[in-house]
């Protein structure tokens, strides 16, 4: 796997006259889990939204492994290996698993983009290894996501993240309305994807969740980084009185 | 038994077309008790000759509410397509040129529909109410006020010719139906109008361009009820400007009695035919046992209440069977 590492530099994004993002700088090394934490409006989401391509920052740049990267839609953030994992946003209930997990990168038997006749079996087989990756067991992958708890349905978006080699991951409030059983479950499948090398960071309210799973924790408040700290020089007291 | 009774009941959970066929072959049933007429050659002759053109229109109106927006406009462009060929051919336009000519003219309307509802942020419902009106006032325009003559020795059986009951229309609509069905399930594309129906924000931040997706299906609902209109007038020989008047609602209610959810991301081709046919029969039935006209819509605004009820109740059901099982794990 390449290495991954990413740098923001002098981010700034203003939506008309709120100026949402000041100046950020951050660099995240390789295999990293970053608990990015911050009260609403702090600039989490605004900053996430920039790296997986649903917004354009208004200046400043970003680098991928030392090189400029201009990330300007969802498909560039992935050509990056960079994937988003919105908390309850990101499956379409209606659609197989093997669908879901290949929506939009679909498995061609031929014709380009577009215009692509599906490779179904290769879709079921490849989707149902992926979640079997993840350790989540399911007898079909034809078997549509409504059908799954919440827990399995973020195994299934962690598994199609892994499953594209990404190399960046961003869950954004993964264990929101869920059970302490499946919230165990996602957080060790985050915990996988540390041991594989791939890079988190890690949105959560939660902020138990957050000092269990991170590595360091990168505060946000009124748009700028207000403290970036090692996991073992801060607690979840310290946290809560950083954010307030 | 049991086990073929429990694959149905599922069958019937799972593919919201399935309640739509059941009704369907109730209804048959039924309306052959209720005349004795019904079943025969000669009726079937008279029921399945519109069903290509109003088919067509529930086809392309599917597609669109899959993906998550309504076009109020088809029954306007069902006759402004049309009138722009007839007008051209007049002219002195080859046919095969004078229809692409209408159907670009369709294309048109329905990229207007895509422009002022993805660009503009209006509801489709509001947009495409717009081009009812603008639609229908261009057809009567551009004709002059009188419906301009339909040209005679046509050669036109490769569309409307007669084969035994049925007219070659049909085999256009199995055509057209197979290859729509066939896009929707088995290619890229289709998963993309599903997915953009049924989530459109997942489907964005997977990388799908939604607003192409919409546009595309706003155009195709536009080019197939223009292509719709056409069929119609090259089997009536004629063109007339209250043509397809009324046709968007009855569009919808056939989509919906088909098993297309009015949210998005939820419906079939299948679905779309079988709705059709059913508006058709009712409209047939009531003919022949000679009960009030006024009764029609009646039945068909409680057809639309049972098939969501029906619909309703099959995803409670199943939604219910799968907490079952959840909690058997």
């Amino acid at each position: 796997m390449t290495e991954f590492h990413l740098s923001v530099r002098s981010l700034d994004k203003w939506y008309g006259s709120i100026h949402a993002l000041k100046g950020l700088d951050l660099d995240i090394p390789i295999g990293q889990i970053v608990g990015l934490i911050g009260d609403n409006g702090a600039g989490k989401s605004t900053f996430i939204k920039i790296l997986s391509g649903v917004h354009r920052q208004s200046a400043g740049e970003i680098f991928l492994h030392g090189q400029k990267a201009v990330i300007s839609s969802p498909r560039d953030a992935m050509n990056f290996g960079i994937e988003t994992i919105y908390q309850q946003t990101a499956m379409l209930p209606e659609m197989s698993i093997a669908r879901n997990v290949f929506i939009g990168r679909e498995r061609r038997r031929w014709g380009p983009r577009g215009l692509g006749f599906l490779d179904q079996r290769a879709m079921a087989s490849e989707a149902l290894a992926a979640i079997e990756d993840v350790g989540l067991h399911l007898a079909s992958a034809d078997t549509r996501v409504k059908n799954l708890s919440g827990g399995q349905r973020q195994g299934v978006a962690i598994a199609r993240a892994m499953h594209f080699r990404s190399r960046m991951l961003i869950l954004d409030e993964p264990t929101n309305h869920l059970s302490v059983k499946e919230t165990n479950r996602v957080l060790d499948y985050v915990r996988q994807l540390r041991e594989q090398g791939i890079t988190v960071i890690f949105i959560s309210h939660n902020l138990y969740h957050v000092h269990d799973i991170s590595d360091r924790i990168v505060v946000f408040t009124r748009g700028e980084k207000a403290a970036d700290l090692e996991i073992g020089d801060t607690s979840v007291e310290h946290m809560v009185d950083l954010i307030t | 038994m049991t086990r073929l009774l429990q694959g149905m009941a599922r069958l019937l959970q799972e593919r919201t077309e399935a309640s739509a066929l059941l009704m369907l072959v109730i209804m048959l049933v039924a309306f052959s008790f209720m005349s004795p007429a019904f079943l025969t050659y000669n009726n079937f002759q008279i029921v399945l000759q519109p069903i290509p053109e109003i088919a067509l229109i529930v086809i392309g109106v599917t597609i669109l509410m899959i993906s998550g927006e309504f076009d109020l406009s088809v029954g306007s462009v069902f006759v402004l397509a049309p009138m722009i060929m007839v007008i051209c051919m007049d002219a002195g336009i080859p046919l095969p040129v004078a229809m692409l000519i209408g159907l670009i003219g369709a294309a048109m309307a329905g990229s207007v529909n895509a422009f002022i509802t993805l660009r503009l942020g209006l509801p489709s419902f509001i947009a495409t109410l717009g081009m009812l009106f603008m639609a229908r006032s261009l057809a009567i325009v551009i004709s002059g006020g009188f419906p301009p003559a339909f040209p005679r020795d046509l050669d036109l059986w490769w569309i409307v010719g007669k084969v035994d009951l049925l007219r070659v229309s049909i085999f256009w609509l199995l055509g057209i139906g197979i290859l729509l069905g066939f896009w929707l399930r088995r290619f890229d594309f289709g998963s993309w109008i599903f997915a953009t129906g049924g989530n459109q924000e997942a489907a964005r931040d997977m990388g799908i361009n939604t607003a192409m997706v919409k546009t595309t299906c706003f155009v195709l609902c536009s080019v197939l009820a223009g292509f719709a209109g056409m069929i119609q007038t090259f089997r009536i020989k004629a063109i007339v400007p209250t043509m397809g008047t009324g046709f968007e609602l009855t569009a919808i209610a056939a989509a919906v009695i088909g098993g297309t959810a009015l949210t998005g991301g939820i419906g079939s081709v299948t679905g779309a035919v079988i709705g059709a046919l059913l508006i058709a029969f009712i409209e047939n039935i009531i003919i022949l046992t000679r009960i009030d006209a006024n009764w029609f819509r009646f039945a068909v605004g409680a057809m639309i209440v049972v098939a969501v009820t029906v619909n309703k109740l099959m995803r409670d059901a199943a939604a219910q069977r799968r907490m079952r099982a959840m909690s058997d794990d």
